[in-house]
């Protein structure tokens, strides 16, 4: 089969593929809806995986004379890179390795639509003949190179801040920053509107992806790290609405479908993800709490100091263990520090002792969306003890010892009941509610948001500063003794 | 006109993929959110099609050959490492509700992500 390309390639496609991208999508459908529960979750993945195998399969079936060395190195090479980094990885790192999966998705979405450009002589026409290329598939291929360069440089942005190669602290041009990305997201528009009125010339068309390239650079590098969840999942959506666009101009239903799903999923995610920090997504993306955050910390600092009562981790260990119940209150400290297995040896300590004990979960502790649950999971936390924020603050009126284990911002009182913290109005963990607070911390540094918290100057709040695991740890060990 | 009605049946699809997308989604819990964004993650990388569709086409010249072939990559790295970076974490959830109480099972780190790649290796 002499395969003429894009739109007119599918007006004579046989049924028979098509049927098979219906199979496909039908199936990463269906694996979805079993991430709806963790029993059904396996399950669903595998199934959307089969989804995918298949519509590969479809894909490979079209081929004509093919170009069968090209996907077999391409397909090496992606393999040869993605299954070690997904096998190793650890579960602590998973923000990073996300937000780089996510980026090489954006990556080939703009490769893909470059070569599409190179391919129609700058989309003029259906290559081999010359049958004018329709405007919609100029339109959608020239969306998709934006978003997919925006998403790729972004994403690799964002694996860069989270893990630590670039300072995870807002980077900002100061206030010419939200100027210069609307001119870079102008001038990529106007390259890609001239495209499509007509101009094949490509230095416009890398013009558009270097503005694109630049824009994505311009848009994380000022978001702090405690923005990540919401940065994360915005860059999943447009790599899922990127490679809609990709299927629009391709005519391939398999791909519209999953992209959009994608797209849907994220942007659910990043609307959550803002609303439980009391943040809106433009301002997020404008950039960061910025410097007045940081300011107001810096006098909060002043006014507070030497209040803050620092305690042993023998004292905690007795605290805890005369308590009834006990709220675990983990951030992305727990995170860094790997200490997961070490609060669940803690938790299953105090357990033998007969304190009930259970974890508050805020929304966007840590860097993505439920990033502690994972965490938790793989150190065989049992579900039953997991609590959302709505369930847990309740709950902490009648919790005799809170212990806030590398959280910061999520549990400050400011939140609640001053009105001009920056953090003002965000949905916290209400912990300075219980009978007393333990926090492992390893120093008074503010959190990424810059800002002071009251909860520390409590005064039933202890502070046990160290290493998030080995403070757990000494507090097991002297429980043990106890 | 067969162009047009082309163009519209494929935003009929869009559309409709956004609202099942969304109904979907939403009942995913909390708890799952990172799997989920990990799974999606590993969708999106269908991608790979696209360039697996134009690599096929006569006339892509050397350069083209290579964009393709590290588009045809990149697409892999999503979607291999997405399906097994997902499988590996919810593996770790699926032992919980047995382990209720105390840890029978210690970790599920084991092979289950290997079916996934299998099927994704020509």
């Amino acid at each position: 089969m002499i395969a003429p390309p894009l739109a007119s390639t599918f007006l004579q496609a046989p049924s028979f593929l098509d049927v098979l991208y219906i199979i496909a999508f039908a199936l990463f459908i269906q694996g979805l809806r079993g991430l709806s529960g963790p029993t059904t979750a396996v399950r669903g993945n595998r199934t959307a995986a089969v989804g995918m195998a298949i519509a590969v399969i479809a894909t490979l079936l079209n081929q004509g004379e093919g170009n069968w060395g090209l996907i077999a190195l391409g397909i090496a090479l992606g393999t040869a890179v993605g299954v070690p980094a997904a096998r190793q990885v650890k579960m602590t790192a998973m923000p990073q390795m996300v937000a780089l999966f996510n980026g090489v998705g954006g990556g080939a979405v703009f490769l893909i639509s470059w070569s599409e450009f190179r391919l129609t002589g700058g989309f003029a026409h259906v290559a081999d003949s010359v049958t004018a290329l329709p405007v919609y598939i100029t339109i959608f291929s020239l969306f998709a190179a934006i978003i997919g360069s925006v998403s790729f440089w972004g994403s690799n942005i964002a694996f860069g801040k989270l893990q630590e190669i670039i300072p995870g602290r807002p980077i900002t041009l100061g206030s010419g920053q939200q100027i210069v990305n609307l001119v870079l997201f102008i001038l990529a528009v106007a390259a890609a509107v001239d495209i499509a009125q007509g101009n094949h010339s490509q230095g416009i068309f890398i013009g558009m992806l270097v503005c694109a390239a630049l824009l994505g650079n311009a848009v994380v590098l000022p978001i702090g790290g405690a923005d990540m969840p919401v940065v994360i999942s915005m860059l999943n959506a447009f790599t899922g609405l990127s490679a809609a666009a990709t299927g629009i101009a391709l005519n391939n239903p398999a791909l519209i479908v999953a992209g959009m799903i994608v797209g849907a999923s994220g942007s659910i995610l990043t609307n959550l993800m803002a609303v439980a920090m009391n943040r809106s997504i433009p301002a997020i993306i404008a950039g960061g709490f910025g410097g007045g955050g940081a300011v107001a910390g810096a006098e909060g600092a002043g006014e507070h100091a030497g209040t803050v009562r620092s305690t042993s981790a023998a004292d905690a260990a007795i605290q805890l263990a005369y308590a009834n119940r006990v709220v675990i209150v983990p951030g992305y400290g727990m995170a860094v520090a790997q200490a997961q297995h070490a609060v669940r040896e803690l938790t299953k300590e105090l357990e033998k002792r007969g304190v009930e004990v259970s974890y508050a979960i805020h929304p966007v502790a840590g860097r993505m969306p439920g990033h502690m649950n994972v965490l938790l999971a793989e150190a065989d936390v049992p579900y039953d003890q997991l609590r959302e924020m709505d369930d847990a603050n309740p709950e902490f009126q009648r919790t005799d010892v809170s212990l806030v284990i590398g959280a910061n911002d999520v549990t400050n009182p400011a939140a609640k009941n001053t009105p001009s913290s920056p953090i003002y109005g965000m949905p916290i963990l209400e912990v300075n509610d219980s009978h007393s607070v333990i926090v492992i911390k390893r120093s008074m540094n503010p959190g990424f948001a810059g800002i002071e918290n009251e909860l520390y100057y409590d005064p039933k709040t202890a502070m046990l500063f160290g290493d998030a695991k080995s403070a757990v740890s000494e507090i097991t060990a002297e429980l043990a003794q106890i | 006109m067969i162009l047009a009605s082309i163009l519209t049946t494929n935003l009929a699809i869009l559309v409709l993929a956004g609202f099942i997308g969304f109904v979907v989604i939403s009942k995913v819990p909390n708890t799952l959110h990172t799997p989920l964004m990990s799974g999606t993650n590993a969708i999106h990388g269908i991608v790979l099609l696209g360039g697996l569709l134009i690599v096929g086409l006569s006339g892509n010249g050397a350069f083209n050959k290579v964009i393709l072939v590290i588009a045809i990559a990149f697409g892999t790295i999503n979607v291999v490492g997405g399906f097994l970076v997902t499988d590996r974490m919810l593996e770790m959830f699926k032992a919980k509700p047995k382990a209720a109480g105390d840890d029978a099972k210690p970790g599920g780190e084991k092979a289950g992500g290997g079916e996934a790649s299998k099927e994704k290796a020509p």
